[in-house]
């Protein structure tokens, strides 16, 4: 229902209804915005030699580590994430019934527990098998935040390819055995390729999350972006004050920017698969993906543990 | 498992803390994200976009970064000294209100045309339409997602136990810190989120029973 249907064409009165609403509601949420800079600007936050800071060459240096840090944890663990996707996706529609228990209960187990949780753990397990294993620094810390947001986006991409796989028509299967093409090759070369293409907007959006999720590296103290900025503004003292304000205002800016970037990115291809006319279906961009923690999510990550059938809305 | 029998308490108060503060932030998220929605769909512009930027802004904000603005950016424009707990919930709910908001809109969208047109042909205004007609049969088709976001919502709360809210993540980090085998502790608080989660997820199923009806 589009939103028009909800009201009648305006009249003279209701115009001027909502003429006034529309002030007040501008006035209100101006309101709350100028009252929120006045406070600051109060507090001397907007005093240029707080600002000043970012003229340092080695402040902009640390914020530029912290970026590539975070792009980097980003690159391993989105690839993580979509191969072991593929790999639990197919185990789960594998023929033989202890490959397909082994995924289920793979996928299930970590999309079920918390994000911040699986990665702690793995942190002080690799912390106290430091030596054996050979990590030096903060190895562990890299180790347990990639290795934490593959194994927990990898379930959740597992369930959208797999909802992609099931839903490319039959016939396409049935004509690939028919040209006497393997279940291998039946998988790889029509399904795989065609459930890819149709829910390339959501692997996207959980993509998001998963960029958003790189920043639970902060809580175990890995010099990501956050981490980096919150070290940043630790070390620096501006009229007797950490400027913690500037440089979580600074970091905080180019995070969203980036999450919104990708997000644009997959409502773009969802948009341009609409036109397409080959005929595969393509799947919406928000759709999963919301809270996956940090997740939630596109959020806030989410299906119901253990539900079979609908792709997960993890993020 | 000896952990879990010897630090009974501390597990008792994490499983609490996190029950409360989800049961909390939900509460507050369901209530803004209901909001934001009506404003979405609402004849005023400046309230549509208020709603969108407001969708498109949270939903692209990494969780921990929104704690960290709470943290050190919200004191100084409200310094009325809010405990770790509110600050907390203020971030889970901010966050989880713009998902609310996109669930409760699509759920909008999926009641058919007719009862809308019906129940402005009767001379209903926009709110009584929205109150009255559309809202209530939104509602069985949000259900669904609602139980994803909340599920989500009850996962993402671990975040705010590293910021010193007591909740099971914090059981974790304390028990690891006195070093007790990290698995069982593993264990035993992903079980304590998988019943909260289960019952969430329960608690959805029998609702959605409830108010199915035939179309």
């Amino acid at each position: 229902m589009s939103a028009s249907v909800l009201y009648d064409a305006p009249g003279p009165k209701a115009r001027m209804r909502n003429r006034i609403y529309t002030v007040l509601g501008s006035l209100l949420v101006g309101g709350l915005i100028a009252f929120a800079v006045w406070k600051l600007a109060d507090r001397d936050q907007f005093d240029p030699e707080r600002w000043d800071i970012f003229n340092y060459a080695n402040v902009r240096q640390s914020i530029v580590d912290g970026l590539v840090t975070t792009l980097k944890v980003f690159a391993v663990a989105a690839v993580v994430s979509i191969v072991l996707g593929m790999i639990l996706a197919v185990g789960r529609l594998s023929d033989h019934r202890w490959v397909r228990t082994i995924s289920s209960g793979f996928i299930e187990i970590f999309r079920a527990v918390p994000l911040l949780i699986t990665i702690y753990a793995l942190w002080v397990v690799f912390l106290s098998w430091k030596s054996e294993l050979g990590l030096e620094g903060d190895m562990p810390a890299y180790l347990a935040l990639v290795v934490g947001l593959g194994v927990y986006n990898g379930s959740v991409q597992a369930e959208v390819i797999r909802a992609g796989i099931n839903a490319v028509p039959r016939g396409q299967k049935e004509a690939a055995y028919a040209l006497g093409l393997r279940k291998t090759q039946v998988m790889t070369s029509v399904l795989i390729p065609q459930a890819v293409r149709s829910m390339l907007p959501t692997i996207i959006s959980q993509l998001v999350v998963t960029l958003k999720d790189t920043s639970l590296g902060y809580i175990i103290t890995y010099g990501e972006l956050l981490y980096a900025a919150r070290q940043l503004a630790n070390n620096i003292t501006v009229q007797d004050e950490n400027p913690y304000v500037q440089v979580i205002i600074v970091t905080g800016t180019i995070y969203v920017a980036m999450c919104m970037l990708l997000s644009a990115l997959a409502t773009w291809i969802e948009k341009r698969g609409r036109r397409s006319k080959k005929g595969i279906k393509i799947a919406h961009a928000g759709e999963p993906a919301e809270g996956g923690v940090a997740g939630a999510g596109s959020g806030a990550a989410l299906t119901p543990p253990m539900v079979d059938g609908d792709p997960p809305a993890d993020n | 498992m000896n952990v879990l029998l010897d630090h009974l308490p501390e597990f008792r108060d994490g499983f609490v803390g996190t029950l409360l503060l989800t049961l909390a932030s939900a509460a507050f998220a369901l209530v803004l994200g209901v909001l934001l929605a009506a404003f979405r769909v609402s004849p005023v512009p400046p309230l549509r976009w208020f709603g969108t930027v407001w969708v498109t802004l949270f939903r692209n904000t990494p969780l921990t970064l929104l704690f960290l603005v709470m943290w050190f950016v919200v004191p100084q424009i409200f310094d009325v000294g809010m405990s770790p707990w509110v600050k907390g919930l203020m971030a889970l709910g901010l966050y989880t209100s713009s998902f609310v908001c996109e669930a409760v809109r699509s759920g909008i969208n999926t009641v058919p045309f007719g009862q809308a047109e019906a129940a402005r042909s009767l001379g209903m205004t926009f709110g009584q339409t929205l109150r009255m007609i559309v809202l209530p049969q939104a509602t069985r088709t949000v259900i669904p997602p609602l139980s994803s976001i909340m599920i989500a919502l009850t996962k993402n709360s671990a975040i705010a136990g590293a910021f010193s809210v007591t909740e099971l993540f914090g059981v974790q980090k304390l028990l690891s810190d006195q070093g007790f085998a990290i698995a069982w502790i593993f264990l035993w608080v992903a079980l304590a989120y998988l019943v909260i989660t289960f019952a969430i997820s329960g608690l959805f199923r029998l609702l959605e029973s409830r108010l199915e009806v035939a179309r």
